[in-house]
């Protein structure tokens, strides 16, 4: 498969800088294997006292883009102190390259846990092995993912669908099996998201007109909703409002998704909590 | 840039002699073969003229035992589902794990269907046993579909011997050809088949034209439902410019086989030996002997296949591989796989594949090439140690 790289990472690819290990170095993080088929060993120099990183070198096993990220990443952290480093977090790496393709996400993912287990190495931590956490347990056995793993990438990149966990995690990729069961880790995730306190839309009057009704839901639909199918490809259309009746179409790829009712579900949560718990919503498309 | 092109198991340059042959049925002559009027008339005849050479190809009967279709894919499904339309009564089909995807999605399909479906392993050299094919025929079999060469590695199946087995058990036989035809001897007779698919972008045909070859007497249902082209045998308004480039092509592909078999075989087994002598670590996919003369699978430890190709490609070389970042997949190539190629070598895993376009001063460029690129790639890797 021909892969649309951009011309950054053509050159860090192309090009590659700081590969190599530090003899002397004080923080080791490696991650992956050679099974996943993509691994990677970040060496890091750091200033005892000043806790700045003066260098920092890696050795990759992997594709195009696995060799970009790690690049970046060296280039990124040198100069930068522990507390900084520590800040980088994938979708900074994807931000540096000027963008990856979406099946490569889990290049970037790679180069923020090997960043954060060279500096769990220099603090002296033990790098909790996952299969010793009691809370952890692997989801996807073909690539050894655990369910915090991807928690955290949910809720870092603010992912809404499987097949985005797959690109940046690769959980779910292998045989499949896991897939059910990385479906409940989104559900549940998202629940725990959505739970946590939203961007509220200015003054929302207890009782509202059917006019100022029919306003705030096409303005929570704008804002809210349509924003985050856009972002996959699909879309919503506003039909009609009667009375706690909410008529919607799905558009683009929400029509052939699997997942479209539990879209519709969630469209209708974010209206009831953004304008009336009163609202039932129904899809026009049938 | 120099371009050297060694992706052909993929698809192939189309001969410009096959352009020419096609080009007046792309200008003057467009009418429909169906048509009683003069325009039709002589575009039926061409039609028939390709469908001569086709036959002649494989060494069939008469011409009538092929049939033109969009693609090898439509080949293949059409004589599986035709197999089992004409025998509703067998709900079991064998096949093999290395197949391409247009035999294996298929039958992982008719799988969740609810139909019986053996997937018969191979060896770590790539080879299939015969006797494992007769030892997983039922009363149910309506039909084994099993490739005649591995698109991967160019390993050859014993069509023949599975062949008389399976009408022995007066099971249909069908084989994918795709990968063979043009590389291979072939005849279709000796090789006791029911069925037989190939695909026109394989040899130097263009895309959109495949061929299927329906033994004379075999029970047929079409795939394509519709008007009464192909003897009823498939619906459709015949894709005649492709049709007429096919037959050419396959004019052509008969006159080169001695090429294939010594010339193209000549470069390949240069380049293999080359490349294995100048890179440690190492190793051809694959039996040695039983492969198809233009393919070459090698394994390069250590490193992984997508970063070989985008290096490759920056130096004009174009190859593939059967690492997980290409195959569009996270797991690497189904055949290596089974085949039980450790990961270490199934991700740095590159298939090169030959035409009779390529020249001995390619080889001696991909020759001085490739090593620098291995050694560059596992100079960066956490894997490699000197």
């Amino acid at each position: 498969m021909a892969w649309e790289y951009n011309e950054k990472v053509k050159e860090l690819y192309r090009n590659p800088k700081n590969v190599g290990e530090i003899e002397d170095a004080n923080a080791v993080g490696e991650v992956g294997s050679i099974v996943c088929g993509d691994a990677l060993k970040l060496s890091l120099k750091i200033d005892e006292d000043t806790e700045t990183i003066t260098d920092a070198k890696f050795q990759t096993f992997g594709c195009g883009s696995a060799i970009a990220s790690s690049t970046a990443l060296t280039q990124m952290v040198i100069g930068k102190t522990v507390e900084q480093a520590a800040q980088i977090k994938n979708q900074d790496i994807v931000d540096f390259l000027g963008g990856l393709p979406a099946e490569k996400m889990h290049c970037s993912v790679m180069g923020q846990e090997a960043l954060e287990s060279a500096i769990a190495d220099f603090r002296g931590l033990k790098v909790v092995h996952e299969e010793e956490d009691p809370d952890t347990a692997i989801v996807c056995h073909c690539f050894g993912v655990s369910n915090k793993k991807i928690e955290n990438t949910i809720l870092e990149n603010g992912l809404r669908t499987l097949e985005e966990i797959t690109n940046y995690t690769k959980a779910g990729g292998g045989c499949g099996s896991c897939i059910d069961e990385i479906e409940q880790i989104l559900e549940e995730t998202l629940a725990k998201q959505d739970a946590e306190p939203p961007l509220r839309l200015p003054d929302k009057p207890k009782k509202l007109t059917t006019l100022q009704k029919i306003k705030l839901i096409e303005e929570t639909i704008e804002k809210e909703i349509r924003p985050l199918l856009i972002k996959d490809g699909g879309d919503l259309e506003l039909i009609d409002v009667e009375g706690n009746r909410v008529v919607i179409e799905f558009k683009g790829r929400c029509l052939g998704c699997q997942a479209v009712t539990y879209t519709l579900s969630g469209v209708q949560d974010k209206l009831r909590e953004m304008v009336s718990p009163d609202l039932e919503v129904t899809t026009g498309n049938d | 840039m120099k371009t050297v092109y060694l992706d052909n198991n993929a698809t192939t340059q189309v001969a410009p002699e096959a352009v020419e042959a096609m080009l007046p049925f792309l200008r003057e002559h467009y009418g429909n073969p169906s048509s009683m009027h003069s325009f039709g008339g002589r575009v039926g005849k061409a039609v028939e003229e390709a469908r001569e050479l086709v036959a002649e190809l494989l060494g069939a009967e008469q011409p009538s035992e092929i049939v033109f279709t969009s693609c090898g894919t439509e080949a293949d499904s059409t004589a599986i589902w035709s197999a089992l339309n004409t025998e509703t009564k067998k709900n079991h089909i064998i096949t093999t794990r290395v197949e391409h995807p247009a035999v294996r999605s298929l039958a992982l399909h008719l799988k969740r269907k609810g139909y019986q479906v053996t997937e018969l392993p191979v060896h770590s050299d790539g080879l299939l046993d015969p006797r494992d094919v007769e030892r997983a025929i039922t009363k149910k079999t309506a039909i084994i579909s099993i490739m005649s060469a591995n698109n991967e590695t160019g390993v050859l199946f014993p069509i023949a011997e599975i062949g008389a087995i399976a009408a022995s058990y007066g099971v249909k036989f069908h084989t994918d050809a795709v990968q063979i035809v043009g590389k291979e001897p072939l005849n279709v007779q000796d090789l006791n088949v029911n069925f037989l698919a190939l695909s026109g972008h394989k040899i130097h045909a263009p895309k959109g034209i495949g061929a299927l070859y329906v033994k004379r007497g075999t029970r047929f249902r079409p795939f394509l439902i519709g008007g009464h082209q192909e003897r009823g045998r498939r619906g459709g308004t015949e894709g005649v410019p492709n049709i007429v480039a096919l037959g050419k092509a396959a004019q052509m592909a008969l006159a080169h086989l001695d090429d294939e078999q010594t010339r193209v075989r000549g470069m390949r087994d240069r380049l293999e030996k080359g490349l294995l002598a100048a890179i440690p670590s190492s190793k051809v996919n694959g039996h040695g002997e039983k492969r198809l003369p233009n393919t070459s699978n090698i394994s390069f430890e250590h490193v992984e296949g997508e970063a070989i190709l985008l290096m490759m490609s920056d130096l004009g070389m174009a190859a593939s591989s059967g690492s997980a970042c290409t195959s569009g997949s996270l797991e690497p190539s189904h055949v290596l796989r089974a085949m039980g190629v450790p990961y270490t070598f199934a991700h740095g895993s590159i298939r090169f594949s030959l035409s009779r376009y390529n020249t001995d001063a390619e080889v001696d460029y991909v020759l001085e090439h490739m090593p620098p690129i291995i050694a560059r790639l596992r100079e960066i890797s956490p894997f490699w140690k000197d």
